[in-house]
């Protein structure tokens, strides 16, 4: 079995899973402090949940399509991004960043607001009370969602042929790997590719269960009863 | 040292108007839940902003709705006790009394505190991990190690079982004492305003109505809501008849007094335990001047640890009852009476607007 699908699917996972991470807390953050239009940006942070992957894969051509601005500039720079593996990167992170936006929002909505009041009356710069109180607070929040985005960038599909195609040993992901393999008849290539894909899902959910009961535990309770 | 508040803004079910001004004191704001009580504190702290007026703390502006002048929480040095002490769950204690200082900044700083506010041994724990009364003290000693002009304490002591409260309560006047500048205490509870203040101002509806020193509050109260979380427990509408006479409706009597009665007086009250109870063989409904005496029939006892509480009836309807409040000691024999006779004194009788 050629392992390059998989080495794709985990650099991809990897890659876009840190981009979510970022992007997604401080979308977050932003949205959490807003005072007017929050409905409509959380609406537009959200849109790639609920939307067809190939409907978001076809948005992702209209902005980093030949013909875009975007689409063009990166001709010039020669960095294009459809049909490319960075393809598969923006697809996956466009996918997953509504799990991790989603989450980390929640986390810092549940935040007790009289800490952060307190923190102010105390003369501590904001900047200083996202990273010192309001980030360590929503640990348990921010892996969960870092989790579910890397499982979902990993399994994505829809988004990615459309965008980066099936390109064998350059955008071609296990998803795709599948696809293909069911499609030329080659079922024993898809149950391979379908096992490790699962192991790896399962994998990464049971991490995710383990770390939210012993970190709910931590903050709870430090150190135990 | 001092503060002056003046501020308005419009709330949902009504409207703070707030003026008030407090020296190098403990001033409590005693009103009832929801009456805007907690707001007032977050504007002067900052978290909150008014819609128009001014704060003025010790000569800094802190917000003036006219020179558009808004100082951020963190500029205002106010440190504020709230009610679920809001400590950092991620820091230990150590690290939430030090949390406003600097990085680098002398350890003694923070071991006085520890020492001074009984936690040592403490200092490595979680929030979680301390009690009640170790919560308040950590919040207290962070907010004293920020250095604050002010401090605001958001009714500290509702959280707490009535032992704790003592204990707290005597911690919290100690803290007060060696502190030194203006101190705001906010509450519903009379007794706790009591204990821990001299000068206390009542809000009722977003409205700062009576501002007093603490006994001539108690012993005089001049609106129904300062005389009900003063603790009167009777109170009874009044039709003034003449500038010496009123009827008080509830109660069916009529009072008359020596004093001049104010063309605004809607309410009486007097309380529980102003009213004497009077052997069987005195006068009845008898206006002399020692107070008026009226036979009322008794409703039920209510059997308080150290006092008997009388619910008597004064044949109005059913809605106020007076009640009669008798220490149990000397007073056995009244248990089970189905009437009392009992004075009301014209000095106890409070008239409020």
């Amino acid at each position: 079995m050629d392992t390059a699908p998989l080495i794709i699917s985990l650099k991809t996972a990897i890659v876009s899973t840190f981009l979510t991470f970022f992007l997604g807390i401080y979308a977050a953050k932003f949205v959490v402090n807003l005072r007017r239009g929050k409905g409509l940006l959380d609406a537009i942070f959200t849109l790639p949940m609920v939307l067809p992957p190939t409907v978001t894969g076809f948005f992702l051509l209209l902005v980093f399509g030949n013909n875009s601005f975007i689409g063009k500039f990166l001709n010039l720079i020669d960095r294009p991004v459809v049909f490319s593996w960075e393809g598969t990167v923006v697809a996956s992170t466009v996918v997953a960043f509504p799990l991790m936006y989603r989450t980390a929002r929640g986390a810092f909505d549940q935040i007790d607001h009289n800490i952060i009041y307190a923190a102010r009356t105390l003369g501590l710069k904001e900047h200083h009370i996202f990273y010192k109180i309001i980030l360590p607070n929503c640990w348990p929040g921010i892996i969960a969602g870092t989790i579910l985005s890397f499982a979902r960038a990993l399994g994505e599909f829809g988004a990615t042929i459309m965008i980066a195609g099936n390109i064998p040993n350059k955008t071609q992901t296990i998803s795709i790997a599948v696809y293909t393999a069911v499609q030329a008849g080659d079922y024993e290539l898809a149950y391979r590719w379908v096992l490790v894909i699962v192991i790896i899902s399962f994998v990464s959910i049971a991490a995710m269960n383990m770390w939210n009961t012993k970190q709910s535990n931590v903050i709870s309770n430090k150190g135990g009863i | 040292m001092s503060l002056y508040v003046d501020i308005k803004k419009k709330m949902k079910n009504f409207f703070l108007d707030v003026k008030f001004e407090a020296g190098n004191e403990v001033f409590a704001v005693l009103g009832r839940s929801g009456c805007g009580k907690s707001m007032t504190l977050k504007c002067i702290a900052g978290i909150e902003t008014p819609d128009s007026g001014k704060i003025i703390l010790d000569g800094r502006t802190l917000f003036d709705s006219e020179k558009k002048i808004n100082l951020i929480p963190q500029k205002r040095k106010v440190g504020f006790l709230f009610q679920n002490y809001a400590l950092f769950p991620n820091m230990t204690v150590e690290e939430n009394i030090a949390a406003s200082l600097k990085k680098g900044h002398d350890k003694r700083i923070v071991m006085d505190k520890i020492k001074a506010f009984y936690l040592e041994g403490l200092e490595k724990k979680y929030p979680c991990q301390l009690s009640g009364g170790q919560q308040q003290r950590v919040a207290l000693a962070r907010i004293l190690v920020s250095n604050p002009d002010i401090i605001l304490l958001d009714e500290p002591f509702s959280a707490l079982d009535s032992f704790l409260k003592w204990q707290m309560e005597q911690e919290i006047i100690e803290t007060i004492e060696s502190f030194g500048k203006t101190v705001l205490f906010v509450s519903h509870d009379r007794d706790e305003v009591y204990h821990i203040c001299n000068k206390i101002g009542v809000i009722e509806n977003g409205r700062m109505e009576d501002i007093r020193d603490k006994k001539s509050l108690f012993s005089d109260p001049k609106t129904l809501s300062a005389a009900l979380l003063t603790g009167c427990k009777n109170i009874s509408k009044v039709k003034r008849i003449n500038e010496n006479t009123i009827e008080a409706s509830d109660w069916n009597i009529s009072f008359h007094l020596s004093r001049k009665i104010p063309d605004n007086i809607q309410y009486a009250g007097i309380r529980a335990n102003d009213i004497e109870v009077i052997p069987d063989d005195e006068a009845d409904l008898k206006s002399n001047d020692s107070g008026i005496i009226i036979k009322y029939n008794v409703i039920r006892m209510i059997e308080s640890p150290f006092s008997n509480i009388f619910v008597l009836d004064t044949g109005i309807g059913d809605s106020e009852k007076l009640r009669v409040e008798v220490k149990k000691k000397g007073s056995e024999n009244l248990v089970n009476k189905r009437f009392l006779k009992v004075r009301m004194k014209e000095e106890d009788l409070l008239l409020l607007a």
